[in-house]
């Protein structure tokens, strides 16, 4: 099998020099698009991603098919659904550790392109847009080259391939604030609004942006879609190799006092130790791997016994944590573990949009306490208020996930290192004279 | 009754404020790409930050009446999002990723080198109207931690004997 069998996402990757329209088209670009106007209506391709067991990659693991399937397809009187439908790529890659978009954005803009116009024909979309945090600069640049000449070659606009549906496709560059990358929060900074999160129900693919039907879908999620359209969902099952009952590729990486951090394209299910020890080169001298995060700020810690897990949604979860974004985080022996978590909750204080009050009180209060534990000046109580924290900050308690993943990373502290909170409580001062 | 120690007429007057010909055929432009005029604040926000170098309070008006909306939805826009600037900056704005692979990887030490060469703390500028410093949450650039972005570009595998050369390019 050749490269762009065994590793669609990155084959074509090339970050000092993407792949123009004429050297994408060449290596088997809008091969995808080309399919699924032609041979497939959108059911069949949502079907076919369905049966992929393609799942979202931007850290919840929702089955994406399944996720379109919830979108309106006709109007309620079985006639045509008209109006505006719209499809967003969350592109708003913000979560502390993570650094696969960018790669695929920079390194293969037209892929991205092209997953668009797929996964949007897919929900009958007229209108899509790719929303990009502001910092990403080069990917903005290269993405609205690419779009250019897409545009330039009939791949966008009206009556696309003579199929007789059409679609516009923009990059909206964002200004900052990770809250942007929850999807009813992204659809109101879209509509030129605050970044709160909306209520669900109803969900975005009932009412979304503008109140119409939309779906949100991260990049790596949208980008596996033109794949599974020329391969065959058979295909992208496969290329877990067996090693998760997930299908398809999975970007991973690793940051932290690694040898080699990096990020590579793997079958998903491969497991932790693999990516740590072989792609990553182990540890860098001297240090040894304390814990680690499988997918970014907002998941359980995990521990070294734990290297051997396949690392796919189901089984993380099912060992007390989430695969999350994938991209691993880990922590050596030396580093202060207070003051990792110090650091973790002081960035989902300042993220926290203020809307709900367990969130905009609960993480400032959360931080100031491992600070205090951090300097060795905590009181008797603090470890509890923590632990009441993480249930009081937890999944139900506030408006949308932002406190419950913050609460993640200090759950799983507290269990597995609760000795290092203990040392942070300062001695009564009669002891410290005794 | 007695007089209020501070007059309304004696508070100062913001510098008036006119939008460039050039921005308001730009935010027009960015209008044209959504189906509600609203949905470019943020871009007609970056339009005049970008020749401003910063967002003063009477552009907000100015944006409003472009976008055809209310002025206190463009202020609220314009105060929730870090990267838009409610206040002058310098020349250059060092964005500074405190996030956990960077401290893992030795953000104090740059962070701390940072400032002891500017002379300034975070949120502060230079005298001499070079620098700006800011915190950024994680800039997707993991690997290569600690990073920052100076103005458009990023920076990463920073040392803190290596940041001269660094900061040497921008004037």
């Amino acid at each position: 099998m050749n490269r762009a069998e065994t590793h669609p996402l990155t084959a074509r990757l090339n970050l000092t020099d993407p792949p123009d329209l004429k050297r994408y088209e060449a290596a088997g670009g809008y091969q995808g698009l080309r399919k699924a106007l032609k041979e497939m209506a959108p059911a069949d391709v949502q079907q076919t991603v369905k049966n992929a067991n393609l799942r979202g990659r931007g850290g919840a693991g929702f089955p994406t098919g399944v996720k379109w399937s919830f979108v309106p397809m006709t109007a309620p009187d079985g006639t045509p659904y008209r109006g505006h439908k719209y499809i967003l790529c969350n592109a708003d890659e913000m979560e502390p550790g993570t650094f696969k978009d960018r790669l695929l954005m920079e390194g293969d803009p037209h892929q991205m392109v092209e997953a668009m116009l797929v996964s949007g024909y897919a929900i009958g979309a007229t209108r899509g847009y790719i929303f990009l945090r502001g910092e990403y600069v080069l990917s903005a640049q290269r993405l609205n080259r690419a779009i250019d000449e897409a545009k330039a070659t009939g791949y966008l606009g009206e009556n696309i391939l003579g199929s007789g549906w059409g679609m516009t496709l923009a990059v909206h560059t964002g200004a900052g604030r990770y809250i942007c990358g929850e999807e009813t929060a992204l659809i109101n900074s879209l509509e030129g609004k605050r970044a709160n999160p909306r209520t669900k129900p109803p969900f975005p693919q009932a009412a979304g942006l503008w109140g119409k039907p939309t779906v949100v879908n991260n990049v790596e999620t949208l980008c596996c879609v033109p794949h599974i359209v020329v391969n065959g969902a058979d295909w992208f099952k496969s290329l877990s190799q067996g090693k998760s009952t997930d299908g398809g590729t999975k970007l991973y990486g690793v940051s932290g006092r690694a040898r080699r951090s990096g990020c590579w394209e793997l079958p998903i299910g491969t497991t932790a130790r693999e990516i740590i020890e072989e792609h990553a080169g182990g540890m860098a001298d001297g240090l040894k791997l304390k814990c680690w995060l499988p997918g970014g700020a907002s998941t359980d810690f995990l521990l070294p016994k734990h290297l051997d897990l396949a690392m796919d949604f189901d089984t993380i979860g099912q060992h007390g944590s989430r695969m999350g974004t994938g991209l691993i985080t880990v922590v050596d022996d030396k580093a202060s573990l207070l003051g990792m978590l110090y650091n973790l909750e002081l960035f989902f204080t300042r993220e926290s949009c203020g809307w709900c009050t367990p969130c905009r009180d609960g993480l400032p209060w959360t931080a100031r306490i491992l600070k205090a534990l951090e300097q060795g000046r905590g009181q008797p109580g603090d470890i509890e208020i923590l632990e009441q924290m993480t249930r009081d900050l937890g999944p139900g308690r506030t408006f949308c996930a932002h406190a419950p993943g913050a609460m993640e990373p200090l759950q799983s502290a507290l269990k597995y290192f609760r000795d290092e909170f203990e040392r942070g409580i300062a001695l009564p001062p009669r002891r410290q004279a005794a | 009754m007695t007089e209020p120690a501070i007059k309304l007429a004696d508070l100062p007057k913001a510098a008036p404020f006119e939008l460039h010909p050039d921005d308001r055929i730009a935010i027009e432009h960015e209008i044209a790409h959504y189906d509600h005029p609203r949905a470019a604040v943020i871009e007609a926000l970056k339009i005049v930050q970008t020749r401003h170098g910063w967002v003063p309070d009477a552009a907000i008006p100015a944006i409003a009446g472009v976008l055809r909306i209310g002025s206190a939805e463009v202020e609220e826009v314009a105060t929730f999002y870090n990267l838009i600037f409610r206040q002058p900056v310098g020349r250059h704005v060092i964005k500074l990723c405190d996030s956990m692979s960077c401290y893992l990887t030795g953000y104090d030490d740059v962070a701390a080198a940072v400032k002891r060469k500017l002379g300034i703390d975070f949120g502060q500028t230079t005298t001499d109207g070079r620098f700006t410093l800011l915190p950024i949450c994680c800039l997707g650039a993991c690997d290569k931690g600690p990073v920052m972005m100076i103005d458009d570009d990023t920076h990463g595998q920073l040392m803190p004997h290596a940041l001269d050369d660094i900061l040497e390019a921008y004037r």
